[in-house]
């Protein structure tokens, strides 16, 4: 195993079946052994790309317009309280 | 003639001189996708009497001497592309049911431009695929033969253009997801210049390739959509604000002093043989074309590695784009998600987490910059680029599903276009001996669309008597 597919499901917060961590563990595993051809090219002194149309500092003016509604907003939860999203109690003690 | 057959161009010519309305345009499209729609799987979503009653407000407007882009004209959105009271569900269940309170850029400006919208098509989950069979609502066929994947990821876009269910569909492209599925239906597929289109409201695969294009049955239609959905759009920092040109009117330019440089792939012993003869044609027909030689022995030496390359960025973009669905403001929980969202987000995940971030992810951006700075280097020498879509001709369904490797490989020839930014185009150039569309791509430099649409048009006149130009699906 290159990686541990349980650890990396859990940083990702996805649940996944025991059968799909083995299904996916080795195709993955193929995959990464391609995507590795990379380390045959010297990158040395090459900066990584970050832009690929060469723009800079795009902004715009910080002034308000019409947006969505409250009701909008919360046209498409399931789990909502008092106009607000509901989600669960992140801290233990919740 | 049947209506829905028309080009924009001649329907636009047809509504204006009152020869048909808005509403027997669109009623000529919904009925064949009633017809057909049941054996390919094409739409998602219908809007029905919706698109009627916006038909008839088109209607008014022409009568009364309004003249926009497009008018009374009936066309498809693919179901990444967010839409104000109609469900949008980028082909997963995480998104089934979801209806966005708002339009997407594109979406405001078709609208404007007096589009008619008549549904949204199916496609593969996320835009993750190269067949489309990896849509949580079942795959679209290929309409030449039913048999065989039509491409992927814009599956229904393509197909609803190539069976005439809308006069033209759009598409978002992130490593070829427009290019392949339009090579293997017989139609024309843009993918324009990162940036050149507004991203905003359009569900994002991984946001530094996402390109926003289209589905037409010409490059003229290409060029005349492309009018109405580039420019700047202040909801999304990557749209450029260079001025949009327009697209038509250099179009019927001469190409004879173009300089056109060839991929070296293009002969590869990579491509199956009937694609090879088939591109061997249309090279010939360029070249007959042009002033000048066609330029042979141009350089791209890291082309190579782009696969590689995309395969490691694109995960990772994909991972950190997806993990805003967690189901609690809208959408349905994550154990939703199908398999290959799965082993994106996986995959993605591995290559940015602690430790591995310069093993992957930084040296795939490195050699990104390699990429760039190889087609820079061309393009001092050359006007544009012909090049091969896809390795073979469509698939049978099934026939990759279980090899997700071999699937990627099938995105060698376009993801280098995403990966640089650059705008590609890929037209018809024919049929395989089993009747299946095969076609080839255009690339140039960034927002040289007007080379691509040149090009293009150039071998759509120069090609337009051969005979399988009349070829239609037989269903």
């Amino acid at each position: 195993m290159k990686f541990d597919i349980s650890h990396v499901a859990k940083l990702a917060n996805l649940p996944l079946s025991e059968k799909e961590k083995t299904k996916f563990g080795k195709q993955l595993e193929e995959t990464l052994e391609y995507i590795e051809n990379l380390n045959e090219v010297d990158t040395s002194n090459i900066e990584p790309a970050d832009n690929i149309t060469g723009l800079q500092n795009i902004s715009r003016k910080d002034t308000s317009s019409p947006s969505l509604s409250q009701d909008e907003a919360l046209s498409n939860t399931k789990s909502k309280h008092n106009g607000m999203f509901k989600v669960k109690g992140i801290l233990d003690n919740e | 003639m049947d209506l829905n057959k028309l080009t924009i161009k001649k329907a636009k010519e047809g509504l204006k001189r009152k020869d048909f309305s808005s509403v027997e345009l669109t009623k000529a499209c919904q009925k064949a996708i009633k017809q057909t729609d049941h054996k390919l799987n094409v739409f998602i979503t219908l809007t029905e009497d919706e698109a009627i009653k916006n038909a008839e407000k088109a209607d008014k407007l022409i009568a009364s001497g309004q003249d926009l882009p497009l008018l009374g004209i009936p066309i498809a959105l693919k179901d990444m592309f967010s839409t104000k009271g109609i469900e949008t569900t980028a082909g997963s269940n995480v998104l089934k049911g979801y209806i966005p309170p708002y339009d997407a850029t594109v979406v405001t400006k078709l609208k404007n431009a007096g589009a008619i919208i008549i549904g949204k098509t199916n496609q593969d989950a996320w835009a993750h695929g190269s067949s489309g069979e990896n849509s949580d609502f079942s795959p679209t066929k290929n309409p030449w033969n039913p048999e065989y994947v039509p491409g992927g990821s814009s599956s229904g876009s393509a197909v609803a253009v190539a069976i005439n269910m809308a006069l033209a569909a759009t598409g978002t492209d992130t490593g070829g997801s427009i290019r392949l599925p339009a090579s293997f239906t017989n139609t024309v597929g843009l993918k324009p210049t990162y940036g050149r289109v507004s991203r905003y409201g359009i569900v994002a695969m991984a946001s530094s390739h996402d390109s926003i294009g289209h589905f037409t049955k010409t490059v003229e239609d290409s060029a005349i959509f492309l009018g109405v959905t580039a420019g700047k759009d202040e909801k999304d920092a990557t749209a450029s604000d260079l001025e949009v040109p327009d697209y038509t009117k250099n179009l019927q330019n001469r190409i004879k002093t173009l300089r056109i440089g060839v991929d070296p792939e293009f002969h590869s012993k990579h491509i199956e043989s009937e694609s090879v003869s088939l591109l061997a044609k249309a090279y010939n027909t360029i070249k007959n074309l042009l002033e000048s030689d066609i330029v042979p022995d141009i350089s791209l030496p890291h082309s190579k590695h782009a696969t590689a390359c995309y395969y490691i960025i694109q995960p990772s973009e994909v991972s950190s784009n997806l993990s805003r669905y967690d189901g609690i403001r809208y959408g349905n929980g994550r154990k939703n998600f199908g398999q290959e969202a799965k082993r994106r987000i996986i995959l993605g995940t591995h290559a940015l987490s602690s430790g591995y971030y310069d093993q992957y992810y930084n040296k795939a951006s490195q050699v990104r910059t390699m990429l760039i700075n190889d087609f820079k280097k061309v393009f001092e020498n050359v006007d544009a680029i012909i090049a091969p879509v896809s390795p073979t001709p469509p698939w049978k369904l099934g026939e990759k599903v279980d090899d997700p490797l071999k699937m990627y490989l099938s995105d060698i020839f376009t993801v280098t276009a995403n990966l640089t930014g650059l705008p590609a185009l890929s037209i018809p150039i024919g049929f395989t001996k089993n009747g299946l569309p095969v076609g080839m791509q255009i690339i140039a430099p960034h927002f040289s669309e007007e080379i691509l649409f040149q090009i293009g048009h150039a071998f759509e006149q120069a090609t337009q008597n051969e005979d399988w130009r009349q070829k239609e699906p037989n269903l």
